[in-house]
């Protein structure tokens, strides 16, 4: 998808005044949070498991090549094929070529971020084969032509009257001329509508949450079985997943499995955890005849050895965001790409240019919430920090900012000049700000004063200045 | 949360040479707070001394991607602060700088990375040192009135400080502490973020300021300055009534100078 970060200012602009999106927000920024505590509080061994979660994701970024390979050796064992795609060109084309192959007019998509970074929803279409999303949020937000707001919610910035409204827009044409009101109708609905897709379609395109390397699975959780339904009716299936999915081992999968949704929802599991091990054999039901991975890379091996390295580790859980104050005020489209929150502020710089993506990584408190809750322990603030540096060191930092810092810098590395400076400033502010106790507007302090009142200092002197007097005295 | 509760040995090992790390915020607008927090130290049997060279501890560059900057003020500290048994700030962003970031930022000098890593290992957040280091369990003080305690951001989380300033607080006469619903959220300061997207510091302080008035509290505590100073002009631009201190004010019995914000009486 086309990216909006280098706008993320008038995005959040927007994203403040819409009722409908801060209506959502409320309710997410309190269900998401409270669940994954409540889980968390309920499995006594959670933190160790946070603790083998980010081992096993280490040790397999340390031998990336070896499990990578040692899948592919798996997966053409089974009758199954490999495609490495080194960017989201070669994964579009890829993919594109392999639905022609088969003469696909539609293919049946579970949700997959990855489909999103590449977009190719679009590339499809373009081709005329359509692309039929069957996650019910992802659903959703293509019949609005929205790109999804959360990794694991993807339509979780909408509100159940807005659903509504789409559904009766669209699924009008098919006999439905009633507007829904009740959640479980607007799902029955769909579940309906999207049934005849999934039996119509000639391929099914899915995303992959792990890449087992022992057995070349892919494993995919939903809660909602639409992905089952994409990869067992069509007669070819499509996984297309990153290169860091891969693990080494189904037993390592149970780990990762058991951190993954209790983070995400604060579900012990979620409702379907499937493992596709190859094309159909001789004798089985059902499954498809045909079985292709596409491996993307698209600029993630040059993360490897470097030190954002440790954003390879994650598993797309959602927490982070789930859990920051500042999606939870502005909502995944105001980041302006496929991965908002915290690890998209990490990410998006990496995949899109820190240049278009500068902002992102600026945006945080660095309050520290996501990485207390980050079930592979990414030390996400500090990843943000880096990205800091790197735009400071390429001169992307704002020119004021980095003139004001360098003033700054200056100032307080000769603390005899700072303490005189400060004196006079902390002498000005309180003389002035006396009657009050507070400013309401101060020059060069707008940011500050647009929105709150500006303290005063406590009449008196500096503290410096005043122990200096008490001690002498 | 606070588990050391005066153990025997404490007397022998306790740092008697206090180093006060004032904050460039509490030397600049609320000095009663240093004032507090050597009082409160003093109290607890240290012996509390100002170095004169410190300044600031240098996280405005830190965050900002400055890294030489960063270091160069990082090395004045370390200076500044050698030879104390203990250097003790009224702020958990500022003891986490010390104790938590300094180190890194020698990776590439073992020297001054041990100088670092020294002074990381002797320096504290002023609540938790009083209650996890010193065992402090009482503090004797009066403040009529109920308050909500905010959970700053990085005293929480890098530092574990949560329990020790509550600790201390139940022991003072006449004081109420009402929760916020989510104390533990960030009220949206961070430093020059709070400048840099005024927008969306605005509306994580209106949510802060919202979760405080629902308490019925009369104050507002923490135990950082720069979240303090946010929430106040939020709370006064609002025409709220509740008033905004640093809890180490309440606790030395300094809670009846004019709160932060409020003019001088008379």
């Amino acid at each position: 998808m086309e990216s909006t970060a280098h706008a993320f200012k008038e995005n959040v602009g927007h994203a403040l005044a819409d009722p409908n999106l801060q209506d959502s927000l409320a309710k997410l920024k309190v269900g998401f949070s409270e669940r994954r505590r409540q889980a968390a509080e309920r499995l006594p061994e959670f933190e160790a498991l946070r603790d083998r979660a980010r081992d096993i994701k280490n040790h397999t970024l340390a031998h990336l090549d070896f499990y990578l390979e040692e899948f592919e050796r798996k997966v053409i064992a089974l009758g199954g094929h490999v495609h490495w795609a080194p960017t989201a060109a070669d994964a579009r084309h890829i993919i594109a070529e392999l639905c022609r192959s088969v003469g696909a007019r539609t293919v049946a998509k579970s949700k997959s971020m990855v489909a999103e970074e590449i977009a190719l929803n679009d590339y499809l279409e373009a081709m005329g084969i359509a692309p039929i999303e069957t996650d019910l949020g992802e659903y959703i937000i293509q019949l609005r032509h929205e790109p999804p707001s959360h990794i694991i919610a993807p339509a979780v910035h909408l509100t159940k009257d807005q659903v509504a409204d789409t559904f009766l827009e669209h699924h009008g044409k098919l006999g439905f001329s009633k507007r829904l009101t009740e959640r479980n109708d607007l799902v029955a609905e769909a579940r309906y509508v999207l049934r005849q897709k999934f039996l119509d379609a000639d391929v099914g395109l899915t995303g992959a949450n792990f890449l087992v390397a022992e057995t070349g699975s892919s494993m995919l959780v939903t809660n909602e079985g639409n992905a089952d339904l994409s990869n067992t009716l069509p007669r070819m299936h499509i996984v297309l997943a990153s290169i860091e999915k891969v693990i080494p081992t189904l037993e390592d999968a149970a780990v990762l499995l058991r951190v993954l949704a209790r983070s995400a929802t604060g579900q012990e599991s979620s409702a379907y955890t499937t493992l596709n091990t190859g094309p159909k054999r001789p004798g089985d039901l059902d499954g498809p005849e045909q079985y292709h991975v596409v491996l993307l890379d698209n600029g993630r091996s040059s993360v490897l050895g470097t030190e954002m390295q440790d954003i390879l580790r994650c598993i797309r859980c959602g927490a982070c965001m789930n859990h920051c104050p500042v999606y939870g005020a502005v909502g995944g489209h105001a980041y302006g790409w496929v991965y908002p929150g915290p690890m998209g502020a990490v990410l998006t710089p990496q995949l899109v240019g820190v240049e278009e993506a500068s902002n992102l990584p600026n945006a945080s408190t660095f309050c520290g919430r996501c990485e207390s809750v980050c079930p592979v322990r990414i030390p996400l603030p500090k990843l943000m920090r880096h990205w800091r540096e790197r735009e400071f060191e390429k001169h992307l930092t704002p020119r004021a900012w980095r003139q004001g810092m360098a003033l700054w810098g200056f100032l307080a590395r000769r603390p005899a000049l700072y303490r005189g400076l400060t004196a006079v400033a902390n002498r000005m502010l309180a003389l002035f700000g006396r009657a009050e106790g507070r400013y309401r507007a101060l020059p060069l302090a707008g940011g500050w004063t647009r929105f709150r009142d500006f303290p005063a200092p406590q009449p008196g002197g500096t503290f410096h200045a005043q122990w200096a007097k008490k001690r002498r005295a | 949360m606070a588990f050391v509760s005066n153990p025997p040995s404490a007397s022998a090992t306790r740092p008697r040479r206090v180093a006060l790390f004032v904050t460039c915020l509490v030397d600049l607008f609320r000095p009663s707070v240093g004032f507090a927090a050597a009082k409160l130290l003093e109290e607890a049997g240290c012996a509390v001394e100002v170095p004169p060279l410190q300044v600031c501890c240098g996280q405005p560059a830190y965050n900002t991607g400055d890294r030489a900057t960063t270091r160069a003020i990082a090395a004045q500290v370390i200076d500044a602060f050698e030879g104390y048994d203990a250097v003790v700030a009224p702020s958990g962003s500022c003891g986490g700088m010390l104790s938590h970031h300094y180190p890194s930022l020698f990776d590439d000098d073992p020297a001054m990375k041990a100088r670092a890593e020294s002074l990381a290992g002797r320096s504290h957040e002023l609540m938790s040192f009083l209650v996890d280091v010193l065992g402090v369990e009482k503090v004797a003080a009066r403040y009529d009135g109920a308050v909500t305690y905010h959970d700053s951001c990085s005293g929480l989380r890098e530092l574990g400080v949560k329990g020790q300033p509550r600790e201390l607080l139940a022991a003072v006469q006449g004081l109420t502490l009402r929760e916020m619903k989510s104390p533990e959220v960030c009220c949206g300061f961070g430093g020059t973020f709070c400048v840099k997207y005024p927008e969306i510091s605005n509306a994580m302080v209106a949510e802060k300021t919202a979760d405080i008035a629902a308490t019925g509290a009369d104050t507002l505590l923490a135990g950082d300055l720069g979240c303090l100073m946010n929430m106040a002009g939020k709370l006064q631009r609002d025409g709220s009534a509740v008033r905004v201190r640093h809890v180490a004010e309440v606790l030395a019995g300094m809670g009846d100078l004019p709160a932060i914000g409020e003019p001088e009486r008379g």
